[in-house]
């Protein structure tokens, strides 16, 4: 090659290698003199500073996102939380400390020695929290007295405040303590021992964005602990506020409708899947979780026997009863075991073989078609389209109607249901599926469990035409400063099995229920909305039992529970509802007026003016 | 083979120096782990013990075989330890996010610091056929490029800069060191010049903000610019005689981060004040004239060539460690060579050191 050193020219290296030295020691004169300067200019200033660790950081807390409705009314906003925490190495002799603080604060100095502990192992220039959401006397009795309390810190964080107590628990949800599970997780990357998160509803769901970043400050401290400059701040940013889908006064009214009842309203527009209402009774004070639960309140609640921390409508399994009709005419006519003109004769029994099995009217409902068994809710009907069909045909009907399976809502501990096959039964119990078993599921007793939730989303499909939409809580969530992340988009999950025919006989059924002559539900009526619904009553107990007895007298735990799933207006619908009253004994008395009031409620009046901000959200 | 000369040529004085390196650092890592009671980490210093026993071992297979060997097998050497660090973008395991630990057995190695070693002998390697009296030009960087750039990548894949940058800072220094063109270098400096606004313009706001925040400590008040401050109290706080051995307050109140390996220095200059900490940089200068001076006896390029890449990696790690933590420069995961606890990096400085002691004790073989 060209020109390349190939002899050994040692002068040339000894001259660059005398330069690289030359150049090292400058480099390390550098290192020393800078080394002199922290340490023997500076070094008095330095030693100050360590001495009383006087450069610390303090975290400052991010206000927790709002949370409102969808027109913008306020749900949940933070208030001020005043905590008295100590900084043991500033409090020194902390035993004193201690007894002075018990002295102005009133509170009995074993406590704050019992807290103390119990944080053990603390480091000793970290703030160690012993009373959090002190009342404005303690404070000022603090504050007043400061000097006279070295290292004790009076720290201001914000702190939740449920403005509607009640409204929408368990929607919203609340937060408690990080467990070490939690930590340990990974999923909370920021947060430390003492953090709150949510722990339920959408205060779980959304803790991404509801929680924010917390910022912090460095300060620089005397002995005692007082803060003599603030050298830095990196300010928090604040957890984006979320608007939810539900509607406050709808959700309010189904509330008030289940007052003093057990169980679940769920309200949706059937046209993209927003949820309006999603109601659950008994409710609880989301306020009592906020300084974290004495041990005693939560027994209480879990033990209620009405079950106030469950969140029936999304969690609660219920026999869907006789809305699982729909499912069984679907089935039928689909599979053409039937068709609009095939007709049953119902006596008021049906005899499979030495088995007798009842229609609810005793007297029977004669010649029966689809359409009046729809209306009038013959079981007998029902019962031959079951048998023709078969359990295992059912239930691919029912499990392609979302049935036995997670509607997809964006809240954890979603119960999915359960939609039996004979396979499934085999597996479970190990015993056969019986013939009669498939007739009791066919007019959906039985294994059959659904939730309220997938009941709404059948019957919006249903209304809409045949589309499943997965049911939306989230409308947007918006930064502090107004800019708008993450915006609601429908999204379809799935089709309903059945022909564009088929589903148009069907609702003129569910259309009858309401507004026929004979019609199960002649109770929902209304003036100007035609409704179009389906009662249901699921049993609990077995019917011949139940006949036995006079209703009235009949234990509370026994009795049935009341469905009706409904929508409006019939042509054209706007809202779709599922109610189910726990032990409500029948679907045309318990349940289908509370669905007419939710109706005429969101019908009867259009969007509110007052509020003014948002416009109509519907279509 | 054995020559009697090589016993009577021995570098008693570098094996010297990285021995109370060594030592100081020892004592430095047991105060860290052990001042101010309990830590899970106490035995820490123990292991460090058994860590510079494996790299004495390293380091005599290193004087052991002439380096006459190393640059013959340099190729197979650098591409070894590129297969290391690729397999470990495979099979390594994650510590914090990044992927740059290889479990062997019960211990876990960083293939990226022997890479280290491996990128000096095959730039010395390369370079050592390729030298020009006026200078390289752009075409003879083509291939020192090619062979900084593989490394380089994979490691940053890991991802740890820290590291990757160094190989860029130990090549640089050996290019430099062989002359660059007059030409080409105002050709390279425009060309960074004018890339570096461009680059800038085309990343991310957070990326931005990262940059930003490496080489200004100070925008990150409570990370990075913390953890400064901390550092430069300890340091500052030692003053002339320093607080006293097992007595650093800061040290003791956990105030620094990493105080047994990037911050060791901190610990040191806290209990040890202006003249332990200044004996330490005198020691850590006399090491590296050391061995430019066997450079300067060495009487073949390829060994000159690696003698000065390996004092360029002491130098760099050690600039940029104590440089860090008084506050001098970007907040980067630096070991200080031989004091800081560290097994994979403990090793691989005295496998070179053991480089260094192989060039100076065969220098008689060109007389």
């Amino acid at each position: 090659m060209k020109n390349y050193l190939n002899n050994m020219d040692m002068d040339w290296f000894k001259r660059r290698l005398t330069i690289v030295m030359a150049l090292t020691f400058a480099i390390f004169c550098l290192l020393v003199i800078r080394l002199f300067y922290l340490q023997v200019i500076n070094g008095e200033k330095y030693r100050q500073l360590s001495a009383n660790n006087c450069i610390r950081l303090q975290t400052i807390d991010a206000p927790r996102g709002l949370i409102f409705d969808r027109h913008g009314e306020l749900l949940v906003d933070n208030r001020p939380s005043f905590n008295i925490s100590i900084i043991p190495k500033d409090a020194k002799p902390i035993d004193a400390t201690l007894g002075r603080l018990a002295a102005y604060a009133q509170i009995p100095k074993s406590e704050l020695e019992e807290k103390l502990k119990k944080k053990k192992p603390f480091p000793v220039y970290k703030p160690v929290l012993l009373k959090a959401d002190i009342g404005r006397d303690m404070l000022a009795a603090i504050e007043v007295n400061w000097f006279d309390l070295p290292g004790v810190v009076v720290g201001v964080n914000p702190i939740r405040h449920y403005i509607n107590a009640q409204t929408a628990a368990h929607l919203i949800g609340y937060m408690g303590e990080i467990n070490s599970k939690e930590l340990k997780s990974g999923a909370f990357p920021k947060k430390e021992q003492g953090d709150f998160i949510g722990k339920f509803g959408v205060e779980r769901s959304f803790e991404d964005i509801l929680s924010g970043r917390e910022g912090g400050r460095q300060v620089e401290v005397n002995s005692s602990g007082r803060i003599v400059q603030v050298l830095k701040t990196v300010a928090a940013e604040p957890g984006q506020n979320i608007y939810l889908t539900i509607d406050k006064r709808l959700q309010q009214k189904a509330e008030s409708l289940l007052a003093e009842k057990a169980g679940a309203i769920v309200a949706m527009d059937p046209n993209n899947g927003q949820v309006l209402a999603l109601a659950s009774s008994p409710s609880f004070d989301q306020n009592a979780f906020v300084g974290g639960l004495s041990r005693k309140k939560w027994q209480a609640l879990i033990s209620d026997p009405r079950h106030p921390m469950t969140y029936k409508a999304i969690q609660g399994e219920y026999p869907p009863g006789s809305i699982y009709k729909i499912v069984t005419a679907m089935a039928g006519l689909e599979e053409h075991v039937i068709d609009r003109n095939t007709v049953f004769f119902c006596p008021g029994h049906y005899r499979l073989g030495n088995r007798v099995f009842r229609c609810w009217k005793k007297s029977g409902h004669g010649k029966v078609n689809l359409e009046k068994a729809i209306t009038q809710s013959c079981d007998v009907y029902f019962y031959q389209v079951g048998q023709k069909l078969g359990v295992d045909r059912l239930a691919w009907y029912a499990k392609a109607c979302g049935l036995g399976a997670l509607t997809g809502i964006h809240l954890a501990h979603e119960n999915a249901g359960l939609i039996p096959t004979a396979a499934w039964k085999k597996r479970k119990t190990g015993v056969k599926w019986q013939g009669g078993e498939t007739l009791s599921m066919a007019i959906g007793q039985g294994y059959n469990l659904v939730t309220p939730l997938q009941m709404a989303v059948l019957i919006s499909a249903i209304a809409n035409g045949g589309y499943r939409y997965r049911p939306v809580i989230l409308y947007k969530s918006v930064t502090a400063k107004g800019e708008v992340v993450k915006h609601f988009e429908k999204q379809v999950v799935g089709k309903l099995p059945v022909s564009k025919a088929n589903l148009a006989l069907i609702r003129r059924g569910l259309w009858d229920v309401v507004n026929g002559n004979r019609g199960t539900a002649r109770i929902a009526r209304l003036k100007d909305i035609e409704i179009s619904g389906k009662t249901g009553t699921a049993q609990v107990f077995s019917r011949k039992a139940q006949e036995s007895m006079k209703e009235k007298d009949m234990a509370y735990h026994l009795k049935s529970h009341a469905w009706f799933v409904a929508y409006a207006p019939s042509n054209k619908p706007e809202i779709a509802v599922a109610v189910l009253v726990e032990h409500g004994a029948h679907g045309s008395r318990s349940a289908a007026p509370l669905a007419r009031d939710i109706i005429q409620m969101y019908l009867g009046k259009k969007e509110p003016s007052d509020t003014g901000q948002m416009v109509s959200l519907r279509q | 083979m054995f020559d009697r000369r090589l016993v009577t040529y021995f570098d008693w004085g570098l094996l010297g120096l990285t021995a109370i390196l060594a030592t100081i650092g020892v004592v430095t890592i047991y105060s860290a782990v052990n001042a101010g009671g309990n830590t899970p980490q106490q035995t820490l210093y123990l292991k460090q013990i058994i860590w510079l026993g494996a790299g004495l071992i390293g380091m005599s297979a290193c004087f052991m075989i002439s380096y006459k060997r190393f640059d013959q097998y340099a190729m197979v050497i650098y591409f070894g330890c590129v297969a290391l660090v690729a397999s470990v973008l495979v099979f390594g395991k994650f510590v914090g996010g990044s992927q740059r630990w290889l479990a062997i057995g019960p211990v876990s190695v960083q293939p990226s610091e022997m890479m280290k070693v491996g990128l000096i002998i095959a730039l010395a390697h390369h370079y050592s056929r390729h030298l020009k009296k006026d200078g390289l030009t752009l075409r003879d960087l083509v291939q020192p490029m090619m062979i900084v750039s593989l490394p380089f990548v994979l490691i940053l894949k890991q991802p740890d800069l820290g590291t990757a940058m160094m190989l860029v800072l130990i090549a640089g220094s050996m290019t430099l060191f062989c002359g660059i063109g007059r030409r080409t270098f105002i050709l390279i400096a425009t060309a960074g010049a004018v890339s570096i606004p461009v680059a800038w313009s085309f990343l991310k706001t957070y990326q931005k903000q990262r940059i930003l925040t490496f080489l200004d400590p100070e925008r990150d008040p409570l990370g990075a610019g913390y953890h400064i401050i901390q550092s430069k109290i300890a340091i500052g706080s030692g003053g002339i005689t320093g607080k006293g051995y097992l007595e650093g307050t800061q040290n003791i109140l956990s105030f620094l981060p990493e105080q047994h390996t990037d911050f060791i220095f901190s610990v040191l200059s806290e209990e040890w004040g202006f003249v332990g900490a200044g004996l330490v940089i005198l020691l850590f200068l006399f090491i590296l004239l050391w061995g430019l001076s066997v450079a300067h006896k060495c009487r073949d390029p390829f060994g000159i060539l690696m003698s000065v890449g390996i004092v360029a990696f002491i130098f760099w790690e050690m600039f940029i460690n104590i440089g860090m933590v008084m506050g001098l420069m970007p907040v980067v995961g630096v070991p200080l060579p031989l004091i800081s606890y560290g097994g994979s990096s403990t090793i691989t400085i005295m496998v070179a050191i053991g480089l260094l002691i192989n060039v100076s004790m065969r220098r008689f073989m060109f007389e």
